[in-house]
């Protein structure tokens, strides 16, 4: 098993956050992981992304030129990402700003509404969570329970009490492919 | 069960420096290696270990402070980046000319001047070489993974002590800024005053009254003793260079070409291995533990197997020089580089190297 992932986006959507807690789930399930951020000025209000691997055997390197699934978050990393996906790879992306639409027909597309689904949860904050559950639901890279368990990690004790809420906006992402 | 943790490189320096027993750490903020002052601010190792954790007002001053320290016997080192760095040269030079153990980590970005704060390696000569003024060497360690971030703090000081000569951590902003699984180091209680006055006897530790004192000073101003001092330091390289070199081989046995790559870039070269030989390509990787002392003699014995190498690193050609005088003219030795902190993907280390040796 192997996963050469993207997440892309502008800085602020949690794209690192999103990409470290995939990492903190695959640490529960004992697979290999990296996590290799854009770091830099980028991050202000332009792009970030980063590249996450998780996998059954030791990772050699953690800086890729193509990509199993790449789940895309705006219009410039689409522009950037969508060519660098293997064929019959996996392309994830919220139309949310998108305006010009994926043209790939070699690889599987999904459209995720996930930012006007954080409408409906009268919660922006919890975008993040609801792209990494309809990552989850068509991908199945980790179980939800492990993506919990990472969550659990990731977040000071002081916010454990949103834990219910990320798991509802993951059940939300799912509910959306 | 191991206690596997998920961390950034410069994050595991931190922990394995609280978990060593160092005394004392001196530094000033520059990305991309910030994390380990800030997680050092987070750990508050002054509440359990005792060390010390102190942002000085200039890396300047941080080198001092080491270079005060480690007079002591005490266990102490900075950390910074790139242009951080070349502020310290000249305390570095002093450290080693005071045969002081004692560990500087330099996370490379992008230069020359203030440049990028992108990975680089563009500060090979600058470690391996000297870089401060005199003729003096650091042991330099080349990490590539979180995990190495980790143990090269042991092992430097280990080896600085071992030697009373000042170790590095070259490492560069990938491999400090990636998160990885890490198992840390025993923790240990640092070690004792009277433990220091026993192992370090010629620390500058206040004066017994049954020895003479011991005095810390690099001007030598009668230049006979000046050439003593001088040999003494060679005699102690030289030890090195027997002892301590480190390197590792991947899919060398029946290569046909080489990659050598130090760090990170190593990691991104042997992916590119991978892809060649599902392709037929018959390559193999030696990547440098050690960059000080540099593996001379395994590079030198594969040049009479191969048909030639490929250096690939994030400069515009440093360690290939290394590589050269090693190979001696036997096979061809070709680079490949991206600078000012641009990083490299396999498939175009890989087609680097068909464009050099297959076309």
């Amino acid at each position: 098993m192997k996963e050469e992932i993207i997440i892309a986006g502008f800085g602020g959507q949690g794209v690192l956050s999103m990409g470290k807690i995939l990492a903190y789930a695959a640490l529960t399930d004992n697979l290999e992981v990296t996590w290799m951020p854009s770091y830099g000025p980028e991050q202000r209000g332009g792009t970030a992304n980063v590249t996450v691997i998780l996998s059954d055997r030791p990772i050699s390197s953690p800086v890729l030129d193509t990509y199993d699934t790449a789940v895309i978050l705006n219009q410039q990393s689409l522009d950037k990402f969508e060519s660098k996906i293997k064929p019959g790879g996996t392309l994830i992306y919220d139309s949310y700003g998108i305006h010009r639409k994926p043209e790939r027909t070699d690889i599987k597309v999904f459209r995720v509404d996930a930012m006007e689904a954080t409408f409906d949860m009268k919660n922006s904050k919890t975008y993040n969570m609801i792209v990494l559950g309809a990552l989850l639901k068509i991908r199945g890279i980790v179980p939800v329970e492990s993506v919990m368990e990472g969550l659990r990690k990731v977040l000071p004790e002081r916010h454990h009490h949103l834990l219910g809420l990320n798991r509802d906006a993951i059940v939300k992402g799912m509910e959306l492919v | 069960m191991e206690d596997i943790r998920l961390m950034k490189g410069n994050e595991a320096i931190a922990h394995a420096a609280v978990r060593y027993g160092v005394d004392g750490y001196f530094g000033y903020p520059i990305t991309p290696q910030s994390e380990v002052l800030e997680t050092l601010e987070e750990l508050m190792p002054w509440e359990t270990t005792g060390m010390v954790v102190l942002q000085a007002e200039s890396e300047v001053a941080a080198i001092n402070m080491v270079y005060g320290g480690a007079a002591t016997g005490k266990a102490v080192m900075t950390s910074s980046s790139s242009p951080g760095v070349s502020l310290m040269q000249e305390g570095m030079s002093y450290i080693a000319a005071g045969e002081l153990p004692a560990l500087v980590v330099n996370v490379m970005r992008g230069g020359p001047g203030l440049g990028t704060i992108h990975p680089s390696q563009a500060d090979y000569f600058q470690a391996t070489k000297g870089g401060g003024h005199g003729d003096y060497h650091f042991i330099v360690l080349a990490p590539a993974t979180v995990q190495e971030m980790a143990d090269f703090v042991g092992l430097g000081f280990d080896l600085a002590f071992k030697y009373r000569t000042p170790a590095m951590i070259l490492a560069d902003g990938i491999v400090g800024q990636m998160m990885e699984k890490v198992v840390l180091p025993p923790a240990r209680p640092r070690r004792t005053e009277a433990e220091i006055a026993e192992q370090c006897p010629w620390a500058v530790t206040g004066r017994p009254e049954w020895r003479k004192p011991n005095v810390m000073t690099t001007l030598e101003l009668d230049s006979y003793k000046m050439e003593e001092n001088n040999r003494r330091y060679q005699a102690t390289y030289d030890l090195i260079r027997a002892n301590e070199v480190r390197y590792k081989e991947y899919y060398t046995d029946d290569a046909e070409y080489i990659f050598v790559a130090f760090g990170s870039i190593a990691r991104i070269c042997l992916k590119a291995i991978e892809e060649a030989r599902e392709k037929g390509i018959k390559v193999g990787l030696v990547r440098p533990v050690t960059l000080w002392p540099f593996p001379v003699d395994v590079i030198s014995g594969l040049s009479r197997k191969v048909k030639g190498m490929m250096v690939v690193e994030l400069n515009a050609g440093q360690m290939i020089e290394d590589v050269r005088m090693a190979v001696e003219g036997r096979v061809p030795v070709r680079h490949y580089g991206r600078l000012g902190g641009i990083v490299p993907n396999p498939q175009e280390v890989i087609e680097a190297f068909e464009a050099e040796f297959l076309k």
